[in-house]
C-alpha cells in the first residue's frame, strides 16, 4: 500500500507509511467531525420536532382549561315564563331582558339588538335557566344569580385570541357588541373560572359546552373490555407456546401468525370488525364493546410477546427446583415461574393498553366517531372514545374546536404519561435481575 | 338477562367447588390416601362446570339475535314483505326494533306493534330459555363432578388436561384471528368484484367511487381504479421514508457510537416518547402547525402548495417513523460482533471509519428489515392520512399536490352510511384485501431479513 503510493508522491522523503497517515489524519478526523454533526443534528431534529408538537398543543391548548363565565342577575318574568306551560317558556328572552336591563345602550325594544345580545350567551344558558325552574317552579317571579358559559366568539375575545384591531368587517363580533363584553367586564359580572365542563359534560355541536365525559366513558368501556379478554388469553397463549408447546410445524405457525398480526395496519382490524363483529353477529355499531374486542384483538400480540419475554426471563434453575420437589409441569408454571414473571407481564399489559387507548383507525370504521350528546351508560351503548373525539373535534369548523382538541390531545396524552409511568413504576420495583 | 345468567353460572360453579373440595376432605379425615389434594378435587368440578357452559352460552348469544329477527319477520302477516328487497326488509326490521325499545315514530301500523311486542317476547322467553338450560347444565355437571370424587380419582391430571386445553384455545385465537381477516376481506371483496370487473379495478387509472342514485344516471357512473389510489400511498410514503431514513440512522450512529452515555441516557426514552405519541396527535399536528408552515413557506417562494399536500402529511409521518427507524439501526448495530469493531480499531481506523465501513456494512441486513417494517407501517398508517392528506386521487407524484392514500379511502368510504350492498362500501374492502396482502409481504419479508441476520451473529 505504501509502495504504491510511495511511486506517485510528489516528494519520496516523507514516503513512510506514519507521514502517509498523518497527512491523511486532518481529512479523517474532518469526515469523523461531519458524521458526529450531521448525528447530533439528527437528534436535535428529532428533538425540535417532539418540541414543537409539545408547545403548540400547550399553547394553542391551555385556553381550553378555562371558561369565560357571565354572572347575571335574572328576573323570571311570570309573562315570558308561565307555569302552566312548563318546562316551554321564553327563557331565552328572559335571559336576554336581564343582559339589556344592565348594559346602557341595549335597546329592549330593538328586536335585532336583542337578538346580537342573546348571541353572547352559550345557547346551553337557557336550558341550565329552564332546569332550574323546572326543578323549582316557586322560582317564576323571582330574581336569581346565574353563573352561565358565555358564546364562543366572546369567550374568545375574552382570552385574546380576537383582535381588537382587525377592521370591523373581518372581525367575528361588532364594535357594539364588543363594548357591550367592556361594559359587562367593567362591572366585573365577567368570571374565567377552571373549565369543569371539559371532563363533565358531554359532547355538543357548541364549543362553550362540549366536554369530554361520553368519551371518557367510552374509552374507559372499551379498554375494560379490551383488557378482560385480551388480558387472560394473551397470558394463556404464551404459556402454551413458551412452557408446553412441542416444537413442531403447528407452533410454528403460530408463532409466525402472532408476529405478523403485530404488524398488520390498525385500520385492517377494523375492517375485520366491521365485516365480523357487526355485519355477521349483528352487534350493535358505535359500541365501546366492539370497540374493546377489535383493541383486543391488536393488543393480544404485545401481550403475547411481553408474557413470553417474562417467562424466558426466569431462570431455570427455579424450575429444576420446583420439578426437583415433586411439582408437576402445571404446578411449576403456575406457582413458580408465572408469580415471577408477573411484574413483566404486568408491564407489558399496561403498555399494550396504553397503545390500545390512543388508536384511532378501528373506532372510526365501527362507527365509534358519532356525534353523541349523552354519556354511554353501559358498553352496549353508543359512545365515542379518546381519540375518536379529538377527530371529530379537529374535523369541526367552529374556531373554539381548535382549542378544545389540543385540550383534548392533552388530556389523552396525560392519560398515556400516567400508564406509562405506572408500567416504568413496576419495573423498577418488582422486577428481579437474577 | 346475560349478565344474571353468568352469575348463575358462577355461584353453581363455585358450589361446586366446594361441594367437592368437602367431600375430598371428608375422605381424607377417614383416613383414605387421595390421588389428588382435596383443592384440586374442587378445581375439577369449577373448570368442567364453567368450560362447557360458558362455551353454550356464547353459541347462543350468537344465534340468538339473527334466529329471533328471522322468527319475527316470518311472523309477518303475509303479504306485507312483497315486493321488498333486501334493503327495504332490513328497514322494516330496523323499526320494528326501534319500536320494541320505546322509541315510535309517527303512527306505525298496528302489524309492525304486533312484531315489536312479539320480538319482546321472544327475547324475553330466550332468556329464560337460556337461564333454564344453563341451570340445568351446570348442576348437572356439578352432581356428576362431585359422584366422581374418589381416593384414587385423578382429579389434578384432570385439571391439568383442562387448563392445558385452554391454553391451546388461547394460542389458536391468532390463528383465528388471521383467518378471520383474511375470510372478511376475501368475502367482501369477491362481492365487489361481481359488480365490478376485477381488471377495472387493478388497472384503472380512475378512482370516483361513487354510485348512481338512479338507473339512468350517466354522470356519476363512478370508476374503480386504484392505480392513482396506490400511487398517492407510495408518493407519501417515499416523502416520509426521505425525512426519517436519514435522520433516524444518523441519529442511531451517533447515540450507538459518539454520544455519551448521559446524553444516551436522555435521548433514547425521548425517542421513545415519540413513539409512544398517537397517530391521531400526529395527525392534528400535521393540520395544525406543519401544513400552514409549508404552505406559507411556499408562497413566500412563489411555488403554490395545495392545502392537503403529500408534503405534510408525509412529513409528519416521517416524524412518527424516526424512532422506530432508529432502534431497528440501534439494535442491529449493536447486535455486530464486538470483535468486529475491535478489529477495525485496531488497525487504526477512526471511530467514523469503524462505522461507516465496517459496523455499518455488517448491520445492512437489520437496518434494510427495519426500513422495510417502516414501509409497511407508512403504507398502512390512517389517522395521519385521513387528517391532513387529500380525498381526490389523481394521477401525479408531484409531493406539492393532493393526493389521497388507500387508508384514507377506506376510511372515508366506511364512515356514514354502510349497508353492505353497494359497491361503494364493497370497494373498501378490496382496497383493504389489498393493503393487507402488501403489508404481509412486506412484513414476512423484513421478518424473515431480521431473523437471517441475527442467526447469523449468535
Amino acid at each position: 500500500m505504501a509502495d504504491a503510493t510511495a511511486g506517485t508522491d510528489p516528494n519520496p522523503k516523507t514516503g513512510s507509511t506514519a507521514d502517509l497517515v498523518r497527512a491523511s489524519l486532518a481529512r479523517r478526523n474532518r469526515k469523523q467531525m461531519i458524521l458526529q454533526v450531521l448525528g447530533i443534528g439528527s437528534i436535535s431534529f428529532a428533538f425540535l420536532m417532539l418540541f414543537i408538537l409539545i408547545a403548540s398543543l400547550v399553547s394553542s391548548g391551555y385556553q381550553a382549561f378555562t371558561q369565560t363565565h357571565i354572572t347575571l342577575e335574572v328576573f323570571i318574568d311570570p309573562e315570558e315564563v308561565p307555569l302552566e306551560r312548563l318546562p316551554r317558556g321564553g327563557f331565552d328572552d328572559v335571559l336576554e331582558a336581564s343582559l339589556a336591563s344592565v348594559l346602557e345602550d341595549a335597546d329592549p325594544n330593538d328586536r335585532a339588538a336583542m337578538r346580537a345580545l342573546g348571541k353572547l350567551l352559550s345557547n346551553g344558558a337557557q336550558f341550565k335557566l329552564r332546569d332550574r325552574v323546572v326543578e323549582d317552579p316557586d322560582l317564576i317571579g323571582q330574581t336569581v344569580t346565574m353563573t352561565v358559559p358565555v358564546s364562543d366568539p366572546y369567550d374568545q375575545l375574552n382570552k385574546g385570541l380576537i383582535d381588537r384591531e382587525t377592521p370591523e368587517q373581518y372581525r367575528r363580533l361588532k364594535n357594539f357588541e364588543i363594548a357591550w363584553f367592556d361594559q359587562l367586564m367593567a362591572m366585573e359580572a365577567i368570571s374565567k373560572p377552571l373549565n369543569t365542563g371539559l371532563i363533565s359534560n358531554p359532547d355538543s355541536r357548541f364549543p362553550e359546552l362540549a366536554g369530554l365525559k361520553g368519551a371518557l366513558i367510552g374509552s374507559f368501556w372499551a379498554l375494560f373490555v379490551c383488557f378482560v379478554i385480551s388480558f387472560p388469553l394473551g397470558i394463556g397463549a404464551a404459556i402454551y407456546l413458551e412452557e408446553f408447546a412441542p416444537k413442531n410445524k403447528f407452533s410454528d405457525f403460530v408463532e409466525v401468525n402472532i408476529n405478523n398480526l403485530a404488524a398488520v395496519p390498525s385500520v385492517v382490524f377494523g375492517l375485520l370488525a366491521l365485516a365480523v363483529f357487526i355485519g355477521w353477529f349483528g352487534l350493535p355499531r358505535s359500541a365501546p364493546f366492539v370497540g374493546g374486542m377489535t383493541l383486543a384483538l391488536m393488543t393480544m400480540p404485545t401481550i403475547i410477546i411481553a408474557t413470553r419475554a417474562a417467562l424466558k426471563a426466569v431462570p431455570p434453575s427455579i424450575r429444576e427446583a420446583a420439578l426437583g420437589v415433586g411439582a408437576s409441569k402445571h404446578q411449576v408454571v403456575f406457582g413458580h415461574v408465572l408469580p415471577l414473571a408477573m411484574p413483566g407481564i404486568l408491564t407489558g399489559t399496561i403498555i399494550g393498553l396504553a397503545q390500545a387507548l390512543g388508536e384511532t383507525a378501528p373506532l372510526l370504521l365501527i362507527g365509534m366517531n358519532a356525534f353523541i350528546t349523552s354519556a354511554p351508560s353501559g358498553p352496549f351503548d353508543s359512545a365515542t372514545a379518546l381519540p375518536t373525539q379529538i377527530f371529530i373535534w379537529a374535523d369541526s369548523p367552529e374556531r373554539g374546536f381548535v382549542s378544545r382538541t389540543s385540550a383534548a390531545i392533552l388530556v389523552l396524552l396525560g392519560f398515556l404519561i400516567t400508564m406509562n409511568a405506572i408500567s416504568i413504576y413496576l419495573r423498577n420495583r418488582f422486577e428481579r435481575s437474577w | 338477562m346475560t349478565a344474571i345468567v353468568l352469575l348463575a353460572l358462577l355461584c353453581v360453579s363455585i358450589l361446586g367447588y366446594f361441594l367437592n373440595r368437602q367431600a375430598a376432605t371428608k375422605l381424607r379425615a377417614n383416613g383414605t390416601r387421595l390421588h389428588s389434594v382435596p383443592g384440586y378435587h374442587g378445581l375439577y368440578s369449577l373448570l368442567s362446570t364453567i368450560v362447557p357452559v360458558v362455551v353454550l352460552i356464547v353459541l347462543w348469544l350468537i344465534f340468538q339475535g339473527p334466529l329471533i329477527d328471522r322468527f319475527t319477520m316470518s311472523g309477518l302477516p303475509a303479504g306485507s314483505l312483497d315486493e321488498l328487497d333486501t334493503g327495504g326488509r332490513q328497514l322494516i326490521l330496523a323499526e320494528i326494533k326501534s319500536i320494541s325499545r320505546g322509541r315510535i315514530f309517527g303512527n306505525p301500523e298496528v302489524w309492525k306493534v304486533d312484531a315489536a311486542d312479539r320480538y319482546v317476547w321472544m327475547h324475553a322467553v330466550a332468556g329464560w330459555m337460556l337461564f333454564g338450560i344453563v341451570i340445568v347444565a351446570s348442576l348437572g355437571i356439578v352432581g356428576l363432578a362431585r359422584s366422581r370424587v374418589a381416593a384414587d380419582f385423578r382429579a389434578r391430571h384432570g385439571v391439568e388436561r383442562i387448563t392445558s386445553g385452554l391454553m391451546l384455545f388461547c394460542s389458536t385465537i391468532a390463528i383465528f384471528t388471521t383467518l378471520g381477516i383474511i375470510a372478511a376481506l376475501l368475502f367482501e371483496s369477491i362481492r365487489f368484484f361481481e359488480r365490478v370487473p376485477i381488471t377495472e379495478f387493478f388497472f384503472g387509472l380512475n378512482w370516483e367511487p361513487q354510485i348512481p342514485l338512479r338507473e339512468d344516471q350517466i354522470a356519476a357512473e363512478g370508476a374503480f381504479g386504484w392505480i392513482p389510489v396506490f400511487l398517492g400511498t407510495l408518493v407519501i410514503t417515499v416523502v416520509a421514508l426521505f425525512l426519517a431514513v436519514p435522520v433516524g440512522l444518523l441519529s442511531a450512529i451517533y447515540l450507538n457510537e459518539f454520544a455519551p452515555s448521559r446524553l444516551r441516557a436522555v435521548a433514547k426514552p425521548v425517542l421513545e416518547v415519540l413513539a409512544g405519541v398517537p397517530t391521531v396527535v400526529y395527525g392534528f399536528f400535521a393540520i395544525l402547525v406543519v401544513a400552514p408552515a409549508i404552505r406559507s413557506f411556499g408562497a413566500s417562494l412563489g411555488i403554490p402548495v395545495s392545502p392537503n399536500t403529500a408534503l405534510a402529511a408525509g412529513s409528519v409521518m416521517g416524524i412518527m417513523l424516526i424512532p422506530f427507524i432508529s432502534s431497528f439501526t440501534d439494535d442491529a448495530l449493536s447486535a455486530v460482533p464486538k470483535s468486529l469493531r475491535d478489529g477495525a480499531l485496531a488497525l487504526g481506523a477512526t471511530r467514523a471509519e469503524t462505522v461507516l465501513n465496517v459496523l455499518f456494512p455488517a448491520a445492512i441486513p437489520g437496518i434494510v428489515g427495519g426500513i422495510l417494517l417502516a414501509i409497511s407501517r407508512a403504507i398502512g398508517e390512517t389517522m395521519i392520512v385521513v387528517m391532513a392528506a387529500g380525498l381526490i386521487a389523481s394521477l401525479t407524484i408531484n409531493p406539492l399536490d393532493s393526493v389521497t392514500t388507500v387508508t384514507v379511502q377506506i376510511v372515508t368510504l366506511l364512515i356514514g352510511d354502510t349497508s353492505f350492498d353497494n359497491p361503494k362500501t364493497l370497494a373498501a374492502f378490496a382496497l383493504g384485501m389489498m393493503l393487507f396482502i402488501v403489508t404481509l409481504v412486506i412484513n414476512v419479508f423484513a421478518l424473515r431479513i431480521v431473523r437471517k441476520y441475527r442467526e447469523a451473529y449468535e
